[in-house]
């Protein structure tokens, strides 16, 4: 699936990393405990958490996860915006609830880790 | 190929410099995707277990073609009991540091998951000495 029909289904907004929204996503994981992240390999995939701050970025960069999915009105801070660019990753801001999220995206084909 | 990096203990903003500086440095090298990716998770936790429990450390990784050997070595409070804090779920996490997303009690098993070799020294009142080696060859 790729990252522009992610942000539709979710009428969710890129806030950072609008020119990589043509890339394909095949997983998602979500959790606010990125000890747990870092526990979870997943290649080509997306974090779904409610942690806003730059550890989120960092994690999932550890990880190669390009992609950051902040639920529950998360806002994006300046600092992880930043790291984001340095690190191509892209941001994305959306107002649903984790579960919320992780639905309509199961719904549509986005597979689990596991 | 030596790297040395300095680690605020306190700096969240921060943590995780260095395992980015480094992770940048061994994809330059070419290092085995697998491998890379275990040194920079295992790196990672023992850099934020610094920036959560100690107040200052020291970084050092050195790569050669055989293996990647990283020491962090703090000051802090040190551990007083290594085979606890080994334990998974064990954890003396700040509320900042849970706030940070970690201090759940996984990071030092993380880490030896990820390691072919992990050595803890640790002086209860003086620091610890986290020694992580990767074989390449």
């Amino acid at each position: 699936m790729k990252i522009s029909e992610i942000v539709k289904l979710l009428d969710a907004k890129i806030v950072c990393g609008e020119e990589f929204a043509d890339r394909e996503i095949e997983r998602a994981f979500a959790s606010d405990l990125m000890s747990d992240v870092l526990t979870t390999p997943f290649d080509n995939g997306i974090l779904i958490t409610g942690l806003a701050n730059p550890q989120s970025v960092r994690t999932a960069d550890m990880m190669d996860v390009s992609v950051i999915l902040l639920a529950r009105k998360k806002r994006a801070t300046e600092e992880m915006i930043s790291l984001a660019k340095e690190n191509d990753a892209v941001i994305i801001e959306c107002p649903l609830s984790v579960f919320h999220i992780s639905g309509i995206l199961f719904e549509h084909g986005l597979k689990p880790v596991y | 190929m030596k790297f040395e990096y300095h680690v605020e203990g306190g700096d969240f903003l921060n943590a995780g410099n260095a395992s980015g500086n480094i992770k940048k440095v061994l994809k330059k090298l070419n290092v085995d995707p697998g491998v890379l990716k275990r040194v920079v998770v295992a790196l990672y936790e023992a850099e934020v277990n610094i920036v959560a429990h100690a107040y200052r450390g020291n970084i050092t990784a050195d790569i050669s073609p055989q293996k990647i050997e990283i020491v962090l070595d703090d000051e802090g409070p040190g551990i007083p009991d290594i085979g606890l804090a080994m334990q998974q779920g064990y954890s003396t996490a700040s509320t900042k540091v849970r706030e940070m997303g970690f201090g759940a009690g996984m990071g030092l098993p993380n880490i030896k998951a990820n390691t072919d070799d992990m050595k803890i020294e640790s002086v209860v009142g003086k620091g610890t000495k986290l020694t992580l080696s990767f074989n390449l060859a």
